[in-house]
């Protein structure tokens, strides 16, 4: 039994599953952050999975394109926790439930 | 003379029409804003600057191609490619040769003048910029329409003009009727451009636009279709073209067909061949002739545009806009675009003498329709109008006759001289606080002497009475009357339409002093009532709103000083051939006309002895007479209007203007009536046979006639049949026609030989019953039909509202009928049956599942409770939802497949 | 028999095959506990988890710059970001409960739902697969396709960074001149 293609993309489903869970259940803006790194993190390991064990003809671009990922995430990160600190400033809270400026 | 393929390259060319875009464009986008920041000032600035460029650039050009030799004598300048399908390749081009520059030289410099005079006319109006914005667009596709070297640049800017005067009509559109008149004018103009367009679309079609055979070799060019060719085959003809013609315009190869004006004129004109027996242009369709019928397609497009019958009914409606636009538009410039038309396609015209017959037949017409409308009116700008119209016919009996060079140097003079006389009447409008009315006027000369001169000249410009020699439009007008004269190719006779145009002549110099006289001469009759009751814009600073007339500001007055100013050198264009020596502007047009005028040689070169006379002096007592009539219509007017003083208009209208109720007419009067109408129209149609001997025309007529025949007797005699005592003369009425015919029928057995004489008896009968049709009046009731019938234009519009606009309402409410009673019969009978099955249902829900419903309701109520919640404003929450739907989807993918 | 089993799998089942299954059980913990932890400071350190289990999914991937980068960027950069924002928006006291969620259980039949699908398709497509070859170094290839074919995107992502940093900067400072403007109010 050896390890292929489809152990990995199993496991990026459920991290990407995961993910969403965290996304979508979280009221704290950290944790929600959180969430979205494991999603990203799933969409790399499907990338470099597909470059290893996928039949294709570029591989190095399957290598590639997760460090434009991770820049992305690193980018998100920033800006998001930035967001969220600025909002603690103003609000005292980073309670997704509680900041509701701009509710109607 | 050939024409030229290797035109000189003017690179410049295409600045004479950006530049006005360029305005319009600017005042157009942030105009207002300009207006509201810098005044007023800024919009007329830069709106008078951009056609003065132009101007400067036609100016250079203009030096220019008078410094070529007579031969290659056109700049050219390509812009860039339009459309390029199989033999179709219009490019965005302009062509500068001798017409163009006329035209070109014409639009820009009086564009740029009325531009001016428009700042103190337009001035303190709201929409300032708008207006400057309209008149630059127009410049810009006046000047599209004359510099374009193919069909569609020139529709562009036909189109482009036509949108124009529609803006421009209804500039004040806050009044119902300057709306409708902009509507009018656009409608009526769509008429003659569908023409236009059908009429370039035949020409394309006719000149080989469908080809076959083998590529790149014109021989093999017949007629045939696309279907013949294999489509690869027509791919390696587009490459065949594109290498030859290349994307760069050069003009080194002829393609058998174009929409091009020089191709064409080439293609036309130039080689014989194309005209032989099996050329497809020698065919007929439908039994016309294709040239004839492209002409007049053409031509009709051109009575739309030109204002000429039967589509000249938008032209007087048209002064409903700013005087300005009149002068400029439905004057100088628009209005001519179709004549420029008729002189630009001058080789296509000149090979068939039934279109030129019909162009100068309509022209001839409506010089003198239009003319005796205007000899009545009383609004100042309408009789312009109508001699707008008058004058454009005169025109197109130039360019009908093949004078062509006449009929563009009438179009210069006229653009000069009435230019003048809209721009004078406007400031007299102005003057007169927005007064039309020529009764509520009256001696301005001493108000305002600059626009009392001007116009002084002008009238004499046009009317050529007292002075001849200060008239420009004289020479014009005289050397087309003397070539309509001389004219043999036409169907009809030359001196017919001569006597048209002189008696045209007669009122033009009648109606024109008339104004004159009313305007300028007498007592100021104005201001007493209701002064300032027509000024649209009540809190303008006009100045003075006493009773007192005022001269106009000097940007007004100045530009009537240049027009006035430019009268004596436009005359002595015209001099010239008069007197027999160098006829500048005949030489000037030549390599534009001279191909069709030579090649066809209508004119007697050698000279007709015209009842034993010389040409030269038939045509000296021909100018002579000319001469004479104008003047006497100008001492008529003179004895009639000048200071107000001969009480005979007064009386004559009073006994011409009063309207008289008329009785009901007693059945067998009427039915009388219609019997004698149905006896000319067997007539006519039996005439129409006999003298064109059984040909396909001539069957189509009779039969027409027949049936408008049959007809009008069953109307008739359903009329008389009503009244009982009528029956016997409707007897009468039916048997008399018959019985002549009946002679005439057994004469042609005999005289065969004479049967086009013989046709003009029952065409002579025919009009004897057409006019014992007409009632029996004295003579006062004579006069007041002729004058009311003058007076309201001969009904034409009402005419048209019968015939054409009633109808369409007709057909419409028709329409509207079937739609309200069918359909909507048939939406509520099921509307019914839906009401009924839902009373039944009903009666069960109600009984039956009532509860079940309340509990049901309930329980959605509960629901949308619980649903409301999920408005939550989180995107979490939505982002939630978002991917149950789509997992939704991607289950039920899962299940269906 | 359960000896029996485990020395079955021991010895049928190739070594790889085991590092694999640890390495994916430490990265699916670590992401359970980052949606499942009620304590927001348990989350992050078991992202550390989920970070360190890809870095060594990766490294399973003959993939060691990236399993470097994953290293550096996530576990040295993001991660104590993260826990840099943890701790300036949560008091000590609340610290117990400072990650609660709601919706859990719509959102946890939408993850069963969604790994189902997810699996389903995983399992029902034909993926084209081929042999993976040894391990080798991939940090020369990425560096060479970075300054080649995928210049102008390594460019576009350096600035697209930059801009990220700066707003990054803008948004948390403190609103100076906020205060400024509300002084001013309460002085007009």
């Amino acid at each position: 039994m050896t390890v292929g293609l489809m152990h990995f993309l199993v496991v990026a489903a459920i991290l990407f599953a995961l993910g969403f869970y965290t996304v979508v259940t979280r009221k704290n803006a950290v944790g929600i952050l959180m969430g979205v790194e494991l999603i990203l993190n799933a969409a790399n390991l499907n990338f470099v999975a597909f470059s290893r064990y996928g039949d294709v003809a570029n591989v190095t671009a399957g290598q590639v394109f997760p460090v434009f990922g991770i820049m992305i995430a690193a980018a998100e990160a920033a800006v998001g926790l930035a967001i969220v600190l600025a909002i603690f400033q103003n609000w005292g809270s980073i309670d997704t439930e509680k900041v509701t400026a701009l509710r109607q | 003379m050939h024409s030229d393929l290797n035109p000189t390259h003017f690179d410049y060319l295409w600045l004479i029409p950006l530049f006005p875009f360029i305005g319009a464009l600017i005042n157009g986008l942030i105009g207002k804003r300009m207006m509201a920041k810098f005044g007023p000032k800024a919009n007329h600035s830069l709106a008078i600057l951009m056609p003065a460029l132009s101007f400067v650039v036609t100016a250079i050009a203009f030096v220019e191609l008078i410094g070529l030799d007579e031969h290659h004598r056109v700049l050219y300048n390509y812009v860039f490619p339009f459309i390029h399908i199989g033999f179709f390749d219009a490019d965005m081009a302009f062509w500068f040769d001798p017409l163009s520059a006329t035209l070109t030289l014409i639009i820009t410099f009086i564009g740029t003048l009325i531009h001016v005079y428009s700042i103190g006319y337009m001035h303190g109006d709201k929409s300032y910029w708008r207006f400057f914005t309209y008149l630059n667009l127009f410049m810009g596709s006046m000047l599209l329409l004359v510099l374009g070297d193919n069909f569609l640049v020139m529709f562009i800017g036909w189109e482009g003009v036509g949108l124009c005067s529609y803006l421009l009509i209804s500039f004040w559109f806050t009044e119902k009727a300057n709306a409708v008149a902009g509507m009018k004018a656009f409608v009526v103009n769509r008429v003659g451009d569908f023409a236009f367009v059908l009429g370039a679309a035949f020409l394309f079609w006719g000149m080989l636009g469908n080809y076959s055979g083998a590529p790149g070799t014109t021989d093999g060019f017949k007629l045939g279709s696309y279907q013949d060719v294999p489509i690869s085959k027509l791919e390696s003809v587009e490459l065949d073209r594109q290498s030859r013609i290349g994307f760069a315009g050069e003009r080194d190869y002829l393609p058998p067909t174009s929409v091009r004006f020089d191709v064409l004129r080439q293609r036309v004109a130039e080689d014989k061949h194309l005209w032989d027996e099996e050329s497809p242009m020698a065919k007929t369709f439908w039994g016309i002739p294709l040239v004839a019928l492209i002409c007049i397609l053409l031509f009709i497009g051109a009575t739309g545009k030109s204002a000429q019958i039967p589509l000249y009914v938008w032209l007087p409606d048209a002064m409903a806009g700013p005087t300005p636009v009149s002068a400029l538009i439905h004057a100088a410039t628009m209005v001519t675009a179709g004549v420029y038309m008729v002189a630009r396609l001058n080789f296509l015209f000149a090979l068939s003498p039934i279109a030129m017959t019909v162009v100068a037949c309509v022209g001839a017409l409506t010089a003198f329709f239009a003319a005796t409308i205007g000899l009545f009116q009383h609004d100042i700008k309408k009789v312009l109008a109508y001699s707008t119209v008058s004058q454009l016919g005169y025109m197109f009996i130039g360019v009908g006759v093949g004078a062509y060079w006449a009929g563009v140097l009438h179009l210069l003079t006229h653009a000069v001289f009435k230019a003048c006389l809209f721009l004078g009447s406007g400031s007299v409008i102005l003057g007169c606080h927005h007064e039309q009315d020529m009764r509520k006027m009256g001696g301005l000369k001493k108000y305002m002497p600059l626009t009392h001169w001007t116009y002084f000249f002008a009238c004499i410009a046009i009317t050529t009475a007292p002075f001849f020699l200060l008239s420009n439009g004289f020479f014009s007008k005289d050397e087309i009357l003397w070539k309509a004269f001389d004219a043999q190719h036409l169907l009809v006779p030359g001196w017919s339409l001569w006597i048209v145009g002189f008696l045209g002549a007669a009122c033009t110099s009648f109606y024109m002093w008339r104004s004159y006289y009313m305007t300028f001469t007498g007592e100021y009759r104005g201001g007493q009532d209701d002064h300032g009751h027509h000024d649209d814009h009540g809190d303008d600073d006009h100045g003075h709103h006493g009773g007192e007339p005022h001269e106009s500001p000097r940007t007004m007055t100045w530009v009537l000083v240049a027009l006035a100013a430019l009268i004596l050198p436009t005359a002595g264009l015209g001099f010239w051939p008069l007197i027999h020596i160098e006829p500048i502007f005949e030489h000037w047009m030549h390599p534009v006309a001279g191909a069709s005028m030579d090649s066809l040689s209508w004119f007697s070169k050698s000279g007709t002895n015209f009842m034993g006379l010389h040409p030269h002096t038939w045509e000296y007592i021909l100018a002579g007479s000319s001469v004479s009539i104008a003047m006497c219509g100008w001492l008529l007017a003179r004895h009639l209007y000048k200071d107000a003083k001969n009480p005979m208009p007064e009386k004559l209208i009073a006994v011409a203007g009063e309207v008289v109720p008329k009785a009901p007419l007693a059945s067998h009067v009427m039915g009388t009536r219609l019997l004698r109408l149905a006896g000319a129209s067997f007539f006519f149609a039996g005439g129409v046979a006999a003298i064109t001997g059984g040909s396909n025309l001539g069957i189509i007529v009779f039969v027409f006639g027949m049936l408008l025949t049959f007809i009008l007797a069953i109307f008739g005699l359903g009329f008389c049949v009503e009244d009982n005592e009528g029956l016997g003369k409707a007897a009468i009425a039916v048997t008399l026609p018959l019985f002549p015919m009946f002679l005439f029928v057994l004469g042609m057995q005999y005289f065969r030989d004479y049967q086009t004489e013989l046709g003009m008896i029952p065409i002579a009968l025919g009009f004897v019953q057409l006019f014992r049709t007409l009632p029996r009046q004295d003579k006062a009731g004579w006069m007041r039909t002729v004058y009311q019938a003058i007076y309201n234009k001969y009904y034409i519009d009402e005419l048209y509202d019968w015939m054409i606009v009633r109808p369409s309402h007709w057909i419409a409410n028709f329409f509207s009928n079937i739609d309200k009673k069918i359909i909507d019969g048939l939406v509520h009978f099921f509307a019914f049956l839906g009401r009924l099955i839902a009373a039944i249902d009903g009666l069960i829900d109600a009984l039956v599942v009532d509860g079940l419903i309340l509990a049901f309701a309930r329980g959605v109520a509960a629901c949308g409770n619980r649903i409301r919640q999920t408005q939550t404003g989180q995107i979490q929450t939505y982002l939630l939802g978002a991917a149950a739907g789509a997992l939704a989807l991607i289950f039920f993918n899962f299940l269906l497949f | 028999m359960l000896m029996e089993l485990t020395e079955n799998i021991l010895t049928t089942v190739p070594l790889s095959f085991h590092i694999f299954m640890a390495l994916a059980t430490f990265t699916v913990l670590g992401a359970c506990g980052v949606a499942f932890s009620q304590n927001i400071v348990y989350s992050a350190f078991s992202l550390l988890a989920t970070f360190a289990g890809m870095v060594g999914l990766f490294g399973f991937l003959s993939n060691d710059f990236l399993a470097i980068v994953q290293l550096m960027v996530y576990v040295g950069g993001i991660l104590v970001v993260i826990l840099f924002a943890v701790m300036l928006t949560n008091k000590i006291s609340d610290i117990q409960s400072s990650n609660p969620s709601n919706n859990i259980i719509a959102g946890f039949t939408l993850m069963l739902m969604l790994l189902t699908v997810l699996v389903t398709s995983v399992f029902s497509y034909d993926w084209k697969t081929r042999d993976p070859g040894p391990y080798e170094p991939t940090a020369a290839k990425i560096g060479d396709a970075f300054l080649g074919p995928y210049l102008i995107n390594f460019e576009i992502a350096g600035l697209m960074l930059l801009v990220a940093l700066l707003a990054a900067v803008v948004v948390a400072r403190k609103e100076v001149k906020f205060a400024e403007d509300n002084q001013a109010e309460d002085e007009g």
